[in-house]
């Protein structure tokens, strides 16, 4: 029932992309989103595609894949490019019906919106599908390490992902139990208003925080005995080391955002 | 005749590639004030058989009947039929959502459209079936033990007056008193007549207080008879990974042992046997 | 002097929101290599006493020793509760991260160790559970006994002279109970390590070389599995039990059998009863 969430998982094979740094595949995500946010004209997002489709032949990813990580986007990609056909200003009328015209820049904007957007999702699924979510975790805290200084916690950040990625499937289950359980009681989750539907979560709700209080005070506990307090001193099991492989990706990348930019 | 089961089978996520065969082919019927035991170790299907009972799942085929009706029926009548059948859950304690007892124990029947003095009623009669003390009923339910809080939450199904009770390993995790309470109170239920199945993987149980078990095995229905019966082929229990009571474990080694004694299930019984097996041996060689 | 690796010396323990004690001045020592049962219903004070005996509660009066370390001083804080290491009941509620290696590694990462040690040192752990072959799933894709190893792995990389165990089987079916008392007796004749083994099912107990009964709050009885369960009628009185075979060998004795009292399992009994022959 809750269990579909399959966007951007982790998919386990073996490839350079892979094994590149998480800080370096973080870094270069957010270059690619920023070059993905200079591109003004459809032809500029040939180094865009060509990169991605790249990159997705280097992470031995199937492309169908990366596709169907879009499904779940469908409808605010068609909202979206409907939205910039229909509403944007342009002289050039293509196709003119009663009160609404379609001009030919309201068509140029719509796509590069609608292309704008699959490559965004597409270039952060690269990242989410490439890396697991541990060692995501880990990169992350270690870029953001060096502003702990200015107090920024860092350390407890990547701690409440890992603690989050490791309850969701737990916490899921739950919900799927004490819902059952309140079926069998006659509670009756699927029919009713949206007010009633509203007042019938509470059987729900209720339990499933009391639940997720009672293992967030016995996993605190489990921690303090296992030594826990905070990021001071603390080790880690993953040494995180730049290697050449990391050096070209930087370098593919970056050509990418400066044909771009060239382009336009 | 509660629950007839016929050739009910169920597939979890058919066509995709988790796709498993949790039940097969099971046929067999629950009889009247009977206390069934279902046992089988973890994924073994015994849990979602118990779901089928109540419409929570639906059998890819087969039917489940309730005093000669089909639960899954299209119409009106499939809720109050599912209904006469009261399930409680593992660990069912965790499910408790109102501010006082008495309210979470009118959840179900409220549920059911009963109001004013007949849900006070049930209410107030499930409540004394669980043997809590009596200012409880106006308390949170959070401010109970462990124990308490089950006793409550099964008071929340026997409001609703199932005609068939179905508990899901209902001693699970309580201490040596919560477990007697508990057995103490499915013990009275039983003999006020109320059908009840009892989920378990706990053997001695079962051989105190079941009058016939159903053993699950890969989603088949391995054995069904008398708990007698059942513990007496230990060796096919053994190798669907289950152990056998205690008392029915010595019996066997005493026999390999030379010594002429019957399955027995509990102590007393087989203290009993003992001794007289000692004094038919004496009278021998004597 | 006895060596002593845990001792609880008059210790009570009061929680801030209640007026009772929980424990009341209980005078304890763990023998090192040694593995004790607890005993006791819920609300005894044996969960209490277990916390205190790894320095996650402080006693209100008295002491606890670690190793020689007061659970007083905080500088010992760490050094404590890597020494004495805590598995607790529910096995979803321990573990931290959702790979089995990670998880195995926090508390090593916890205490410091150089990341290039962690390797070696998680997969002897995850073999001493016989684990090893999961280094990689995710914990909720694990059965409650597969859980509990993995939290005792966790424990185990960090190198404790002591685990203690809060009725960490209680919520496990009988396959995984016995995966998990088979695992930790396993430790504590091959490695040494001390246990406390804390639980509500008296078969265990009776295999354990040392049980001790609380009763609200104080140790009420401390001997061996066999003097303990001798005492059928006080066990009762506390609303506890003795494992099956206890109790028949009380019936037959109450027949005039001579059945040793040493026969608490099913082939002791067994042999004692064709002995009578």
């Amino acid at each position: 029932m809750l269990k579909d969430i399959t966007l951007g998982q982790y998919y386990p094979v073996e490839s350079p992309v892979h094994r590149l740094d998480p800080r370096v595949k973080i870094l270069l995500t957010i270059a690619f989103i920023v070059g993905v946010f200079l591109v003004k004209s459809l032809l500029g997002f040939l180094p865009v595609i060509v990169f991605i489709v790249l990159a997705a032949y280097a992470s031995h990813l199937p492309l169908k894949l990366l596709a169907k990580g879009l499904k779940p986007l469908r409808f605010i990609l068609i909202f979206t490019f409907l939205l910039n056909l229909f509403f944007s200003p342009g002289d050039t009328v293509l196709v003119h019906v009663w009160r609404i015209q379609i001009t030919l820049e309201g068509l140029l904007t719509a796509l590069r919106f609608s292309a704008r957007l699959i490559f965004l999702v597409t270039g952060a699924s690269l990242l989410t599908l490439t890396t697991p979510p541990v060692v995501l975790t880990d990169g992350l805290e270690r870029l953001l390490s060096p502003f702990a200084k200015i107090g920024f916690p860092a350390h407890e950040l990547a701690m409440m992902m890992t603690i989050a990625l490791r309850f969701i499937p737990t916490l899921l289950e739950e919900a799927d139990k004490i819902m059952k359980a309140q079926m069998a009681r006659g509670a009756d989750f699927e029919s009713g208003n949206i007010i009633q539907r509203a007042k019938a979560m509470v059987p729900l709700l209720v339990p499933l925080f009391i639940s997720a209080f009672r293992r967030a005070g016995d996993l605190a506990m489990a921690m303090e005995a296992r030594c826990y307090h905070g990021g001071e001193g603390r080790t880690r099991l993953r040494i995180l080391k730049l290697t050449r492989a990391d050096a070209v990706a930087t370098l593919i990348t970056a050509a990418m955002i400066a044909l771009v930019a060239v382009i336009g | 005749m509660p629950i007839k089961i016929e050739h009910l089978s169920h597939v979890y996520q058919p066509g995709s590639p988790f796709q498993s065969d949790a039940l097969q082919d099971i046929d067999f019927t629950i009889e009247d004030g009977e206390l069934l035991a279902l046992i089988g170790h973890t994924g073994s299907g015994k849990s979602t058989l118990a779901q089928h009972l109540n419409g929570l799942l639906t059998p890819t085929s087969g039917r489940v009947l309730v005093d000669g009706e089909d639960i899954n029926q299209k119409g009106a009548n499939r809720r109050a039929l599912r209904q006469r059948v009261g399930l409680l859950f593992q660990y069912a304690e965790y499910q408790l959502f109102e501010e006082t007892v008495y309210k979470d124990i009118a959840f179900g029947p409220k549920n059911q459209g009963l109001t004013g003095d007949e849900l006070d009623a049930r209410v107030r009669e499930a409540f004394a079936r669980v043997h809590l003390p009596e200012d409880a009923l106006q308390k949170s339910p959070f401010d109970l033990s462990g124990g308490q809080m089950r006793r409550v939450a099964l008071a929340g199904v026997i409001a609703m007056h199932p005609r068939v009770l179905v508990l899901d390993e209902p001693i699970a995790g309580l201490d040596p008193r919560g477990r007697d309470e508990l057995t103490e109170i499915i013990n009275e239920l039983h003999q006020d007549g109320v059908t009840m199945v009892i989920i378990s993987h706990n053997m001695d149980d079962v051989a105190r207080i079941a009058t016939r078990a159903a053993v699950l095995h890969k989603g088949r229905l391995a054995m069904l008879g008398t708990p007698r019966e059942i513990f007496s082929r230990g060796d096919e229990l053994a190798a669907m990974g289950l152990d056998v009571p205690q008392t029915v474990q010595l019996c066997q080694a005493l026999r390999a042992g030379g010594m002429d004694v019957p399955d027995c299930l509990t102590n007393e019984e087989l203290c009993d046997a003992i001794c007289r097996a000692l004094g038919k041996e004496a009278a021998i060689h004597a | 002097m006895e060596d002593l690796i845990l001792r609880a010396d008059n210790v009570s323990y009061a929680y801030e929101d209640s007026e009772g004690m929980a424990v009341r001045g209980v005078t304890l020592g763990f023998r090192t290599g040694e593995m004790t049962a607890v005993l006791g219903h819920n609300g005894s004070g044996k969960s209490t006493l277990a916390k205190l005996l790894n320095g996650l509660y402080i006693p209100t009066e008295g002491h606890v020793t670690v190793c020689g370390m007061d659970t007083q001083e905080d500088e010992h804080t760490w050094d404590i509760r890597r020494s004495a290491g805590m598995v607790f009941q529910n096995p979803d509620n321990q573990l931290v991260a959702s790979i089995v290696r990670d998880d195995v590694a926090f508390g090593l990462e916890n205490i410091g160790v150089p990341s290039a040690q962690m390797p070696a040192r998680i997969e002897t752990a995850l073999r001493q559970v016989e684990m090893l072959p999961f280094i990689d799933r995710a914990p909720h894709t694990l059965s409650g006994g597969q859980k509990q190893r993995i939290a005792i792995a966790g424990i185990l990389a960090m190198q404790p002279k002591a685990l203690i165990l809060d009725e960490s089987t209680a919520m496990l079916d009988p396959r995984g109970r016995r995966e998990v008392f088979d695992t930790v007796s396993r430790l504590n004749r091959e490695q040494g390590i001390t246990v406390v083994w804390i639980t509500h099912f008296m078969e265990e107990a009776a295999r354990c070389d040392r049980v001790v009964v609380m009763d609200d709050g104080q140790v009420v009885m401390d001997d061996t599995p066999k003097a303990v369960f001798s005492q059928a009628e006080r066990l009762r009185a506390m609303r506890l039990d003795v494992p099956p075979m206890v109790a028949l060998g009380d019936l037959l004795r109450a027949r005039g059998l001579p059945i040793a009292h040493e026969a608490m399992d099913v082939s002791a009994m067994a042999q004692e009863v064709l002995k009578c022959r």
